[in-house]
């Protein structure tokens, strides 16, 4: 590893990030912490860290708020959810909002490790839950005008089945025979259709929280 | 032999009653047989129509017994509408036919009078419905989603009330003067009530202000001593036995996983009721199998559906091998299941040391019997893909059958 990967932890608990921190170990660089919205967006917009690790509920907002008033200024940060919630409308929204990847607290220190990684080259993370609520929103017939956006390939129907079985992008490339940067690419593209695809039930997640 | 009363307020009983329980309910409260007050109602309605409208008024006034049964008391609140309707419509044939007949009974005024009391009644009960809507919705949240529908079609019942109030009003002053001084009349009466209104919106616009935030701090204290009564119940009773087992660490983690269970289940609305559906029935066994082993289990569904024989066979075959998967896999155990309308599939997959599958003995009742034997007899298949150092995938799967063929 050239250079140590830039973080900023947000969680209104200090002993979530505590135990955060403790989880990562010393291969990353932790910039700044931030307990609220306020804070985070102050200390994001500064230190334009390399990924932010951001908790769904925050005192002043939720992380929509945070994503939408840091990503058009540091375009090049990368956003990892990381949250206690199972709510549909919370992971959803939260992905739709900007994050390029959503994992509950209860991920162990290497897996979170290699999910920061991953999200700081520009893929995708997706927890079992999260492809759950994907195969939950693209099953059965997609809406009249059949975009490209509402439906999901049938290698990409397989990625997400894998991931919600527990599997890890390595043990799907193996399983699928393909390479781990192709299992990449098709959660990118799962990804990308999530937050921009029109479908009814990723409207109605996000609406669920008063965000569209 | 007289009957106590229970209580001093005549009620409109949900059961025996023939139009909506007006005379039945008066009978009871005064003591009087049945027969005796409808005798009295139908002699009094010959009278000049007084017995109708001392009905409609007592059926708009009275409240619903709340004795009955939810199911009753909806029952009988909606056919109440329907019966008030042909009770309207008898009414009125009968006037026409006694006016056709050259019998005058109210001088001509019989209709407007009929249609402002079935106006006037409109917009009582109205207000009766709405007062037990606030009471339900108090009660549970389910109420809150059939609000919506109530409240609007509570208005239009109001408004077409007040039509109906106004149009017999017009008609009244109109069979008696002609339409030029009705007209008069009517626009002197509207000023009139105009400058009352005035008067009294701001008060009753602050009693309205008061009322409904009086109803919603009550719904919050509400909301808040659920969830003191909940975390009491669960959170503080875990946290006191995790103190008496601090010096077991895997009885403490079991109570905790169990606790972050109930939580979750108790936060994020629980998909179902387990003995109902697919989805909350393996969501259930797997906390049940969850807090018996030392393992933790993430489960993932995809669809859901109502429980029949076969997919409870399969919940039980998946239970039967999320125990397995606790036992000899331990630590982090994958659940994924996916249903529609043709085929039921379950996922069970564990970290463990894995096995061979042929190596296990007969004797091993769990797999064979239980897993395999039991997909089988439902018309299904378990298929169990294991190789040691990669763990055990247990998958499960049923056509559903009641689906096919259409």
């Amino acid at each position: 590893m050239t250079e140590k990967l830039r973080l900023v932890l947000v969680d209104d608990h200090a002993m979530v990030r505590a135990g955060v921190r403790a989880e990562l170990g010393d291969g990353f660089d932790i910039v700044g912490e931030a307990a609220d919205v306020s804070d985070a967006v102050a200390v994001i917009t500064r230190t334009s860290p390399d990924v932010v690790l951001l908790d769904v509920h925050l005192p002043g907002g939720d992380a929509r708020a945070v994503l939408d008033a840091c990503l058009p200024v540091v375009p090049d940060t990368k956003f990892l959810a990381l949250s206690v919630s199972d709510a549909p409308e919370d992971v959803v929204a939260t992905v739709r909002g900007g994050a390029r990847g959503y994992v509950t607290k209860a991920i162990s220190g290497p897996e979170l490790r290699e999910a920061v990684h991953r999200i700081a080259d520009g893929d995708a993370v997706f927890s079992p839950r999260l492809a759950g609520f994907v195969l939950d929103a693209f099953s059965g017939a997609p809406a009249e005008q059949d975009d490209e956006l509402d439906r999901l390939t049938p290698r990409e129907l397989e990625v997400m089945r894998l991931i919600a079985r527990g599997y890890t992008y390595k043990e799907v490339a193996s399983e699928l025979v393909l390479s781990i940067k192709t299992v990449e690419t098709h959660v990118s593209a799962v990804l990308r259709k999530l937050q921009l695809s029109d479908r009814r039930e990723l409207a109605r997640w996000a609406a669920g929280r008063g965000v569209v | 032999m007289s009957q106590t009363i229970p209580t001093a307020r005549a009620m409109r009983p949900v059961r025996g009653r023939v139009v909506a329980g007006v005379a039945s309910g008066l009978a009871r409260n005064m003591g009087l047989p049945v027969w005796v007050v409808r005798v009295a109602l139908v002699l009094l309605a010959f009278a000049g129509g007084i017995g109708i409208v001392l009905y409609a008024a007592f059926w708009a006034v009275l409240p619903l017994d709340p004795q009955g049964s939810d199911e009753e008391t909806t029952a009988a609140r909606t056919s109440d509408t329907a019966r008030l309707l042909a009770l309207a419509a008898v009414v009125v044939g009968i006037g026409l036919l006694l006016a056709a007949l050259g019998v005058n009974v109210l001088g001509g005024a019989v209709i407007p009078v009929l249609v402002a009391v079935f106006g006037a009644a409109l917009i009582w009960r109205q207000t009766d419905d709405e007062q037990r809507d606030t009471w339900s919705a108090a009660a549970g949240r389910a109420a809150k989603r059939t609000a919506g529908t109530t409240a609007e079609a509570g208005r239009w019942r109001i408004v077409i009330g007040i039509a109906l109030v106004a149009l017999a009003l017009v008609a009244l002053v109109a069979s008696r003067t002609s339409l030029a001084e009705a007209a008069q009349g009517m626009a002197v009466a509207l000023l009139l009530l105009g400058g009352v209104a005035l008067v009294i919106f701001p008060w009753m616009y602050r009693a309205w202000r008061e009322a409904s935030e009086q109803r919603r701090a009550l719904i919050r204290s509400e909301e808040r001593a659920e969830i003191a009564a909940h975390v009491h119940d669960s959170v503080l009773q875990t946290l006191t036995l995790i103190q008496r087992y601090s010096s077991e660490p895997a009885e403490v983690a079991r109570l905790a996983r169990t606790e972050e269970r109930n939580l979750r289940s108790w936060l994020y609305a629980p998909t179902g009721d387990p003995d109902r559906t697919f989805a909350a029935a393996l969501e259930r066994d797997a906390a049940t199998v969850e807090s018996d082993y030392d393992a933790s289990f993430d489960v993932v569904t995809v669809g859901d559906a109502a429980l029949d024989a076969q997919l409870g066979a399969v919940v039980a075959a998946a239970r039967e091998a999320m125990v397995n998967a606790a036992k000899h896999g331990g630590g982090h155990v994958s659940v994924y299941a996916e249903i529609n309308d043709s085929q039921a599939d379950v996922f069970i997959r564990d970290r463990g040391n894995g096995f061979v599958l042929d190596e296990v003995p007969d004797d091993r009742h769990g797999v064979r019997e239980s897993l395999i034997g039991r997909m089988e007899r439902n018309g299904g298949t378990a298929t169990v893909r294991s190789a040691p150092g990669t763990g055990t995938e247990v998958r499960l799967a049923m056509p559903r059958a009641s689906q096919e063929g259409s």
